[in-house]
């Protein structure tokens, strides 16, 4: 019979090697692309998802049995990458235009109108993207990667990053705004 | 009719569950406009592109985090419970042991207390070195008899005074450990002033003491400090 993660968690908690191994196996993906998200970065996601499964181990104690255990582990990941945010200006490494592996972000948008002038404003948007990402301070980005991509609501991004609920509505709300600033030349070019 | 500000357009777009919005959107054309372009910038964003991981990442995971568990260690067979009652009485004996025969008072002890206690106990060894001081500064000078009568309380505070001093020397307290080394060493001349002699010789150590505490402003530094360490460990 599979654990839930609930019950894994209560298992890991008592020191169940297997439980916990469970838990890393089933939320490591997942935990990637947040970390990718929220970093910009192939190897500090990498390193994100390791220590927010070392911290996650050492804080299972705390970990209420009522609530989700994903949405804890994107908290503790969050709160990590907002550290780590802080500490250090990532640069992007990643270049989704030289990407290899598997139809990509402009593809995918191209999919249903691969018209040329399509394809151009999609990769004009695909250019400037990771830099419009980048140009958010580290609260705007990790709120509005907690909103957009992982559907928190907004009181659960206040939770996650540990501000007020306001303040993640806020940051939420200026990260569109530069969003739409950053990308408003690929919108432009086509009209 | 009032449009829709920026903030609500992206609540909008977020919480399809927000009626009121919804219900504007649908009936002013200005604003679902406004929403549609909101819309295709943050459609944009959805699909931003992230690096595969193999299917075996998980897995990849797990040994690379494995080794930095603080995993439970498999239970030995050999090893019984009622074995552990002599293991604990020895360390139990080695505990206090250790704590009779290390000189550690700040060990256990909260810093905060700890520094409490030490500013209280300077305030009130300065404030009866104080009555001393005070006593041999306003001596006339032909008493011979004022260093004689302070030199049994001199004598009282002098260890007491190199107590603190070395607690003050071992906290980092370099204000407090410099003031005490000047007082101690005042109070032990008076302690060790000779009990019989001449009316001269006593008057001289007297002024002797006198010219000192006047020279480095002994009694006002000791009045001040006194104060200022009460106030302190009160705060505390």
């Amino acid at each position: 019979m599979e654990w839930s993660d609930r019950e894994a968690a209560t298992e890991a908690c008592k020191g169940n090697q297997y439980a916990f191994r469970v838990l890393v196996e089933r939320h490591s993906h997942a935990l990637f692309r947040l970390a990718f998200r929220m970093t910009g970065n192939e190897q500090d996601a990498e390193d994100l998802v390791q220590d927010t499964f070392i911290r996650a181990y050492r804080q299972l104690h705390r970990f209420d049995s009522r609530a989700s255990f994903s949405t804890w582990l994107y908290r503790i990941c969050a709160n990590r990458a907002l550290d780590l945010l802080r500490a250090r200006k990532v640069r992007k490494e990643y270049q989704p235009a030289q990407n290899d592996e598997g139809p990509g972000w402009l593809e995918t948008v191209a999919a249903n109108d691969p018209s040329p002038e399509r394809l151009a404003h999609s990769r004009q948007l695909a250019d400037l993207l990771p830099s419009a990402l980048e140009n958010l301070t580290e609260l705007e980005r990790a709120a509005f990667v907690l909103r957009h991509y992982e559907g928190f609501d907004i009181q659960q991004v206040s939770e996650a990053l540990g501000v007020k609920a306001s303040a993640a509505k806020q940051s939420i709300f200026r990260a569109v705004q530069k969003l739409r600033r950053a990308l408003r030349p690929a919108w432009e070019a086509r009209a | 009719m009032v449009h829709l500000q920026e903030e609500d357009l992206v609540e909008a777009y977020y919480d399809p569950e927000r009626e009121t919005l919804h219900k504007h959107l649908a009936v002013c054309a200005e604003c679902r406009d406004r929403f549609e372009q909101l819309k295709q910038a943050l459609d944009a964003c959805a699909e931003y592109t992230i690096p595969e991981r193999s299917a075996s990442y998980g897995a990849e995971v797990w040994a690379q985090l494995a080794p930095h568990l603080p995993m439970a260690k498999p239970r030995r067979t050999w090893l019984h419970w009622w074995m552990l009652g002599p293991v604990f009485a020895g360390l139990l004996i080695l505990a206090f042991l250790t704590g009779r025969f290390t000189q550690e008072p700040e060990t256990g002890i909260p810093a905060k207390t700890r520094d409490r206690v030490l500013l209280m106990a300077i305030s009130d060894h300065l404030e009866r070195s104080q009555i001393v001081l005070t006593e041999l500064s306003h001596a006339a000078p032909d008493d011979s008899a004022a260093i004689s009568r302070e030199r049994d309380r001199a004598r009282d505070l002098v260890d007491e005074n190199r107590l603190l001093r070395l607690s003050a020397r071992r906290l980092c307290d370099t204000a407090n450990a410099v003031l005490l080394d000047d007082l101690g060493r005042l109070l032990l001349d008076v302690a060790n002033a000779p009990a019989n002699s001449a009316p001269n010789v006593s008057q001289e150590t007297l002024r002797a003491v006198q010219d000192r505490l006047e020279d480095n402003s002994l009694l006002f530094k000791v009045r001040i400090t006194a104060a200022d360490a009460k106030k302190k460990g009160q705060r505390l």
